[in-house]
């Protein structure tokens, strides 16, 4: 199901809030209006104080007279803001709906600033705008940036590269797992520092660890590194075929790979057991936020039971989610896209026990008698691999449980 | 280009939605990108509102840019008109839409609905929230308060019933708006003034129609309704208040000013007003400390305003600094400041307060969410007093700032966050003490180490380095000129007041030539500067 109209959902520059976090010495530049700002803010919430590593260079009416004008601005602003900052080693220059529709090109921006303040920052732009990004599109757009600067490598052994920007402690437990299995030169995409880009070339292997990520495997094709086609690591199936697939595509012995994750696979399962009691057989209706709904209600229903209403995502890439579709059960009905009002026509036709949906919702449905999940939360929280399927379960399961415990 | 980290205020649009979402049976349909529903969580979040705001956007996507988004805005408008059968509907553009240039209330027009549809005109890149709601409420009071016959004061003057009221000026998301209006409402009932209506908050487009048949309009925040009630007196010839009732001292003033505005049918009020609490607890001896504690208040500027007479006349603290960042306010905020011998900030650039703040050096900063921040870095008190704030300052107990209530909030709320009397005395005696130190958060507030000024700073948008100075200053390191004797005599003066003392030591050396600062230096400085 394809629907048009309102939707109730993030615009790609609310991906910096976590990204600024993943790169630590990369600057997040928004070049838009007071509204971007204020979403900023507003999304950031308290972390805006604590030496911040974003900014908005707001546009005003002058900036809105003459094009000149404005690359003079913005040249300023970035001059200005590396001069405070000379710890900055990357810089972005975010594109916003305003900046956009007055076609402000930040691309050639970015490649007149970089010659200038070479070598001891890169600048790079791309656009978080809501006219063209929908929440987690955001880090698509930054990664596919991030790309052409990767350093080109020709005659290596075949690598393995990761993609998606994930929590520092799933990375770390992916890389281990990895390292049991034989695979010891395996690299992440974002990296933690600007200056630690991974290599790619003819003979770079990528698996992507976020549904979202269709921008940057475009880009890295075009580098000429191949994508391993798996569904996403939520849950204990889920991180078990995504490391099979790596696995297979590096002819890694099948008892060598048993070997590697036997221990923890049971070890998830053993955390998912105490939840199936609160999620089995449970209705979950999702409405459309970070393209992560598809993963998510696979796992759901496969390794918890619960049964999908309604599956909605802002997008649905049909080959990066192949083999996620193959697994859901039998007549799941997806929606892509949104309008809002008739979606929740159908949320209240439905009486789910669990709504996922977004914060500019979940009060108001709580309030008529429905049980919500925020979705942003799960951008927010360790939920990839093995040691975080009982964790994610239980973020769905605690709504539930405090239903429960709450007497007034 | 302004480079922004923290901005005051949100864009106008906001401002029409806070007023949108205050009132009843209204709805806005607005031309935004997708995206611009974000501020939909100001209001289900940081308010806690338990309903979606009555706004419909149009969410417009690059692929639709192509195409008609004039017609998108009409079916939309439609659409919502048809669903939500609102009594009247605002419709307008943010800021992406204001630069493709659809002409919303053309096009509402064109569309003919049966209802009043308000075109509301907020050029986005010139103006902010405040004004975008101020704006909003101007024209909903314009189109729907009906005409003036027979709503002349002759009217209203041969009445068998008590004076009668209008409450203008809260909206959604206004900080401690809530309960502001019971307090007042209260305290007007005690005097023998009724309310008629509130506006915009809980008013419905019939109840904007009733505006008229009040006798004058009580103004509690002239940044949204000054503009409202301006007309309303041009048009229905009705007073309004002007002074705005937060403190003891306004509250009294206010109260004459109704007195006046009521045509003296105000009741005695002696005996019948439940009183306030500051009063005496400002006269109690406990209180001595507080004199000439030195405050910088930072706010929207009605609340500063307020802020600067309660913190002197009522709590005899010394204004070291005020300001505001409603330029709309301006030459009020600089005669206020004239009054207390200091220049007004006047400014919207949060990095500019961060440097009039650690220049001023005060003990206690009555600010606005940002303050509270800055105040963190410069390890000094701070109390909220304004907008922008967060959701603890969306408190579920009764917290107005106004009226003598108010004044009993304000009283436990700025007086909390410094370090109490005994305390502060034995902190000036005994320096040395391994749990109550300079470095240690006063003992009320919990266990845990305050927070060190830092010198580092954040991204500064403006050439002034003054503000970096000035914090590295507030730390620790001592630049030249300082013995080491005399060093160590400074770091025995309690640290909320060091801060001002090595300035004062400075300027008194620097003006006198002095190459070396001695211990005699600064008891010369200390007899010098107190004086």
């Amino acid at each position: 199901m394809r629907e048009r109209g309102q939707r109730e959902v993030f615009c790609g520059l609310t991906g910096i809030v976590w990204l600024h976090r993943k790169i630590q010495d990369a600057f997040f530049l928004v070049i838009g209006s007071r509204t971007c700002a204020h979403l900023m803010q507003s999304a950031a919430g308290v972390m805006i104080f604590a030496e911040p590593r974003f900014a908005t260079a707001v546009m005003e009416e002058r900036d809105l007279a003459g094009l000149a004008d404005a690359n003079d601005e913005l040249d300023a602003a970035v001059a200005r803001l590396l001069e405070r900052r000379p710890d900055i080693k990357m810089l972005f220059l975010v594109g916003s709906c305003p900046s956009e529709v007055i076609k402000l090109d930040l691309s050639r921006a970015a490649a007149r600033l970089s010659d200038r303040h070479a070598p001891a920052v890169r600048i790079l732009s791309y656009s978080g705008s809501g006219i063209e990004t929908t929440f987690t599109q955001g880090e698509d757009r930054c990664l596919a940036a991030l790309v052409p600067e990767l350093p080109r490598v020709d005659n290596a052994p075949p690598q393995l590269l990761i993609v998606g920007a994930l929590a520092d402690v799933v990375e770390d437990q992916f890389a281990r797992l990895f390292a049991a299995m034989g695979l010891d030169t395996v690299c992440f995409l974002p990296p933690r520092r600007a200056g630690d880009l991974p290599a790619v070339g003819p003979n770079t292997r990528f698996l992507l660890a976020q549904p979202f990520l269709a921008d940057a495997a475009k880009a890295l094709e075009a580098r000429g590194a191949a994508h391993i086609a798996a569904p996403f690591p939520l849950g204990a199936e889920g991180t078990t075929l995504w490391l099979k697939a790596a696995a297979q595509a590096f002819g890694v012995d099948p008892m060598c790979f048993r070997a590697a994750t036997a221990a923890p696979e049971a070890r998830a399962k053993r955390a998912l057991a105490p939840l199936e009691a609160s999620l089995a057989g449970r209705r979950v209706f999702f409405f459309p936020d970070s393209q992560l709904e598809i993963p998510l209600a696979r796992m759901l229903s496969r390794e918890l039971g619960a049964r999908l209403v309604e599956v909605g995502t802002p997008y649905l890439h049909r080959q990066h989610l192949a083999e996620e579709l193959a697994l859901l059960p039998e007549g799941t009905v997806l929606s892509e896209g949104q309008d809002v009002d008739r979606q929740l026509d159908r949320v209240r036709a439905a009486a789910p026990d669990i709504t996922v949906c977004g914060l500019g919702l979940a009060n108001p449905l709580e309030a008529e008698g429905l049980t919500t999940k925020w979705s942003i939360e799960l951008l927010f929280t360790p939920i990839q691999g093995y040691e975080q399927a009982g964790d994610l379960a239980a973020l769905f399961a605690r709504p539930l449980d405090r239903q429960t415990r709450l007497r007034v | 280009m302004q480079l922004t980290v923290w901005t005051y205020e949100g864009p106008p649009h906001v401002g029409a939605m806070r007023v949108a979402t205050a009132m009843e049976g209204v709805h806005y349909v607005l031309h935004a990108p997708q995206g611009d529903t974000y501020a939909d969580l100001l209001f289900t979040m940081i308010e806690r509102r338990d309903k979606r705001p009555p706004v419909t956007y149009t969410t417009f996507e690059a692929r639709d840019l192509g195409k008609d988004t004039a017609e998108l805005f009409q079916a939309t408008l439609i659409a919502a008109h048809e669903r939500f059968k609102p009594q009247a509907m605002l419709v307008g553009s943010s800021c992406t839409a204001e630069l493709i240039q659809d002409d919303p209330g053309g096009l509402a027009r064109a569309t003919d609905l049966p209802i009043p549809v308000i075109p509301l005109e907020l050029p986005s890149y010139q103006r902010k929230e405040n004004w975008g709601a101020a704006e909003t409420f101007y024209q909903i009071v314009r189109t729907l308060a009906g005409s003036p016959r027979g709503k002349a004061m002759a009217d209203r003057a041969d009445r068998d019933r008590r004076p009668l009221c209008n409450l203008l000026g809260p909206t959604a998301l206004g900080f401690r708006h809530r309960d502001d209006v019971a307090e007042i409402t209260k305290l007007l009932g005690e005097i023998g003034v009724d309310v008629g209506v509130v506006a915009p908050l809980g008013a419905a487009p019939d109840d904007i129609a009733r505006l008229g048949d009040a006798d004058f309009n009580v103004v509690l925040y002239p940044e949204i309704a000054g503009v409202a009630a301006k007309w309303l007196k041009r048009t229905f010839g009705q007073d309004f208040t002007t002074t705005v009732p937060i403190g003891v001292g306004a509250t009294r003033d206010f109260i004459a000013e109704v007195g006046r505005l009521a045509g003296g049918a105000v009741t005695d009020a002696a005996g019948r007003i439940s009183p306030s609490n500051l009063p005496w607890f400002s006269r109690s001896v406990d209180s001595n400390y507080l004199t000439g504690k030195r405050v910088f208040v930072f706010g929207d500027a009605t609340h500063a305003l307020a802020a600067a007479r309660v913190a002197t006349e009522e709590f005899g603290f010394t204004l070291c600094g005020l300001g505001t960042y409603s330029r709309e306010f301006a030459r009020d905020m600089r005669a206020a400041a004239a009054q207390h011998g200091l220049e007004a900030v006047i400014s919207d650039d949060y990095l500019d307060v961060e440097a009039s703040i650690a220049e001023a050096q005060p003990e206690l900063v009555l600010g606005t969410q940002m303050e509270r921040h800055i105040a963190k870095r410069l390890g000094i008190a701070c109390a909220v007093i304004s907008a922008p704030v967060h959701v603890q300052d969306y408190p579920a107990r009764y917290s107005p700032q106004m009226g003598f209530e108010g004044a009993n909030v304000l009283w436990d709320s700025w007086v909390h966050p410094l370090v109490m009397g005994l305390e502060e005395h034995l902190l000036g005696m005994f320096r040395d003490d391994f749990e109550f130190h300079d470095g240690a958060r006063p003992s009320h507030l919990g266990a845990g180490a305050r927070v060190e000024p830092a010198p580092e700073m954040a991204v500064r948008a403006s050439e002034s380095s003054s503000a970096v100075t000035a914090v590295a200053e507030a730390a620790a390191p001592i630049a030249l000129g300082w013995g080491s004797d005399a060093e160590e005599e400074l770091r025995k003066i309690p640290f909320f007041v060091r801060g001002k003392a090595r300035r004062n030591t400075e300027q008194f050396a620097l003006e006198r030539g002095l190459a070396e600062i001695t211990v005699e230096t600064l008891y010369d400085a200390k007899a010098h500067f107190s004086r």
